[in-house]
């Protein structure tokens, strides 16, 4: 394992050595839960306030104090597991995810100096399995674990066809080599939280846990999504939860697909709250032109498989077979 | 097929699958993979687990299939239906066949066959002269070039794997399809894992599908700052560079060139070299990653020829090497009015006339449809 200093553990509390820390200063819930320790409390909140908000905490490195970085970010990991919301939880994984990033592409720019090196590609290949390498001033990595990652990008620039390839590897910037693991970072941390345990919390924790559970109402889902969808739907659904851009014809996929099923505007409209382009009004004119409630009437049927294929927004599993269009998933099952 | 050809045809696979065991194996890791076979005139049947050799051997004597096939997949439990088998991985895979090359020569190895009284042509004609229809089957016969032209695919495509995704030329198998086009197979366990999209990303960079004048620095805004790349590069940013560059005192004359025209007329340039340099697979079978595929050493009931790997694909002359099934003379009613080569042999035109032949060409013209047993 490599020696991280307290900065490190600030930019990435997520790592096993924050734990770690904690443990050394020898401070308990117990303790954290006392008057003196409120600042901390709330800045716990106010980072999970700030996430959900898909804003993206960014204190100024240098004049920050470093234990309370690391012990808010701890805070609010046991805040959001007490109010066990699974909508908050996400967004602050993402939004951390997101915040993780800018350093690890930070760390990587700097990259005369090794030694700054080794932790990022160190934190890229332990926790997602990716070898990274360095050759002059690019990054490669494997074809395969490049197609794994970029194959849930659709820009034309993430296409391997359009990236530099020689001898098995893909030539990445410092900035496309963070990129293309977000997702995954985010999926780290939200697993990270879930996976704790904690058992009673402090009283005066209670109020801001009580706070946590109004806020995730905001944001609670109104659209039923439903297990029973096809994977194309699956993947379109997961691609707004985790903010990334669905492309037009996503978007056309999911509203077509989802009004087919009988849901309404109202109910289809907050699954795009989450896009990074996201515009109440607009997106309501344009699920009420698709449907066919404005404007000419027509009402645009959801689209093949073969389209659907065409525009690499297909993701087929064996449950798939025998069937030409997303709507028909599930009622011609064959056996 | 009617049953009368039916039986002869059956005969002659059964002849063939009882005297060559030897040629006809199980792949690697049999026991993890789906079989599936085909008998004349009905249906496929799939989600078959085979052990080894020897349970294969069983069921070509039991069934004495049309056509066998087998997966490149691997699952936990092969012979379950789909949704349970537990896809652990699947061969890398890549089809080119003749008929996707749109080849000039195409016209003048097709038979048109009508499809109400059978009648056969060999130019194009709007109706059949005999009885007025207007439908008919395309049937392709035997083409040296055409098994040429998929030979030029199949080395762009090795000289892909090889130097730009980093596959030795060991774990490159290649097999003739049986028909008219070959199947290569990537042993590398390093590919084996993707799935369906990253496949499908792959097979466009084989094909230069999707590409961007970007990628080869040229911009839409800014177009006098181009940035081409150079001959000594890697992937497909060097192979452009190679073909565009082909002469090195002319560098700066295309470079120049190239600038001035600017981003669309690149752009163009970049179709006209998918056309010529990306390499012609299709799509769908290395996309599909639960594909029973044609198992190697078996025979191809369109045409009687057997799915065989090339040791030496320059020399290889399926029409001779796959060309396996017995020798002794049959008669038939050949109805073939053009031509074809079967080891070294010619043998037709036929018009519906009574011939004695060799059993290997009597069963080509009998799955080609082209005959019929007197
Ligand atoms: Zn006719
Ligand atoms: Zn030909």
């Amino acid at each position: 394992m490599l020696k991280l200093g307290i900065k490190d553990l600030v930019k990435y509390p997520f790592l096993a050595e924050a734990g770690e820390y904690l443990r050394e200063t020898g401070l308990g819930l117990e303790q954290l839960g006392e008057p003196d320790w409120k600042p901390i409390l709330e800045k716990a909140y106010g980072r999970i306030v700030v996430a959900s908000s898909g804003q993206i905490y960014s204190p100024d490195m240098e004049r920050l104090d470093n234990d309370s970085e690391i012990l808010s970010f701890i805070v609010a990991i046991i805040l959001l597991k007490s109010a066990s919301t699974g909508t908050l939880t996400r967004r602050f994984s993402l939004a951390e995810a997101r915040r993780a990033e800018k350093y690890l592409q930070q760390d990587l720019w700097v990259q005369k100096d090794k030694k700054n090196l080794e932790l990022p590609l160190k934190i890229i290949q332990e926790l997602f399995g990716i070898r990274v390498s360095v050759e002059n001033d690019e990054f490669v990595i494997k074809i395969p674990d490049y197609l794994r990652r970029s194959v849930h990008f659709h820009e034309k620039e993430w296409k391997l066809v359009n990236r530099r390839v020689a001898d098995g590897l893909v030539y990445l910037t410092a900035h496309e080599t963070v990129r293309l693991i977000r997702t995954e970072l985010g999926e780290y941390i939200n697993s990270k939280i879930q996976s704790i345990s904690i058992g009673s919390i402090p009283e005066s924790f209670r109020q801001r846990v009580q706070d946590l559970i109004l806020l995730a109402k905001r944001f609670s889902d109104t659209t039923i999504v439903s297990s029973d969808y096809p994977p194309c739907i699956k993947h379109a659904i997961g691609v707004l939860e985790r903010g990334e851009n669905l492309p037009h014809s996503g978007r056309f996929l999911l509203a077509t697909y989802l009004l087919a099923r009988g849901q309404t505007v109202d109910q289809i409209a907050p699954l795009f709250k989450n896009a990074p382009d996201y515009n109440e009004r607009v997106t309501k004119y344009q699920l009420e032109h698709i449907s066919g409630s404005s404007g000419k009437g027509t009402k645009y049927q959801c689209p093949s498989c073969d389209k659907l294929r065409s525009e690499n927004l297909c993701f087929a599993t064996p449950d798939c077979d025998g069937i030409i269009n997303p709507v028909q998933f599930g009622k011609k099952r064959k056996n | 097929m009617l049953e009368k050809n039916a039986i002869l045809v059956e005969g002659a696979f059964k002849e063939y699958y009882f005297n060559r065991f030897d040629f006809i194996h199980v792949p690697v890791k049999a026991n993890e993979r789906e079989f599936g076979y085909q008998k004349i005139n009905s249906g496929m049947i799939r989600h078959l687990a085979m052990k080894n050799d020897k349970e294969l051997h069983l069921l070509l004597m039991k069934e004495i299939p049309s056509d066998v096939y087998c997966s490149n997949a691997y699952y936990s439990f092969p012979n379950l239906p789909m949704s349970e088998k537990d896809w652990k991985g699947a061969d890398l895979i890549f089809d080119i066949d003749a008929k996707d090359l749109a080849l000039p020569c195409r016209k003048d190895h097709t038979v048109y066959k009508c499809t109400s009284c059978n009648d056969t042509i060999t130019g194009h004609q709007s109706e059949c002269s005999k009885c007025g229809s207007t439908k008919f089957e395309t049937i392709s016969v035997s083409c040296n070039n055409c098994i040429s032209e998929s030979k030029k695919e199949v080395s762009k495509l090795i000289e892909i794997l090889t130097s730009d995704l980093a596959i030795k030329r060991e774990e490159i198998e290649v097999y003739f399809s049986g028909n008219e086009g070959f199947h290569v197979r990537i042993t590398s366990g390093a590919y084996e894992t993707l799935g369906s999209q990253e496949r499908a990303d792959l097979v466009d960079y084989i094909m230069f599908n999707g590409t961007v004048p970007e990628t080869f620095g040229i911009k839409k805004q800014d177009a006098s700052k181009v940035s081409l790349p150079t001959t000594d590069e890697g992937g497909w940013r060097g192979r452009i560079a190679r073909n565009l560059f082909a002469s090195k005192a002319k560098t700066l004359k295309i470079t120049k060139q190239i600038t001035s025209e600017g981003y669309s007329s690149f752009q163009l340039k970049l179709e006209e070299i998918k056309r010529t340099m990306g390499v012609r697979v299709d799509p769908k079978v290395t996309m599909d990653i639960h594909r029973i595929f044609r198992l190697e050493g078996s025979i191809n009931s369109k045409s009687g020829l057997a799915k065989i790997q090339c040791d030496d694909l320059d020399s290889f002359d399926p029409f001779s090497q796959a060309c396996l099934l017995g020798h002794d003379e049959v008669q038939i009613v050949a109805n073939c009015p053009l031509p074809i080569k079967l080891k070294n042999k010619k043998y037709g035109p036929y018009y519906s006339e009574p011939v004695s032949l060799p059993k290997y060409a009597a069963v080509y013209m009998l799955c080609k449809g082209l005959g019929n047993v007197v």
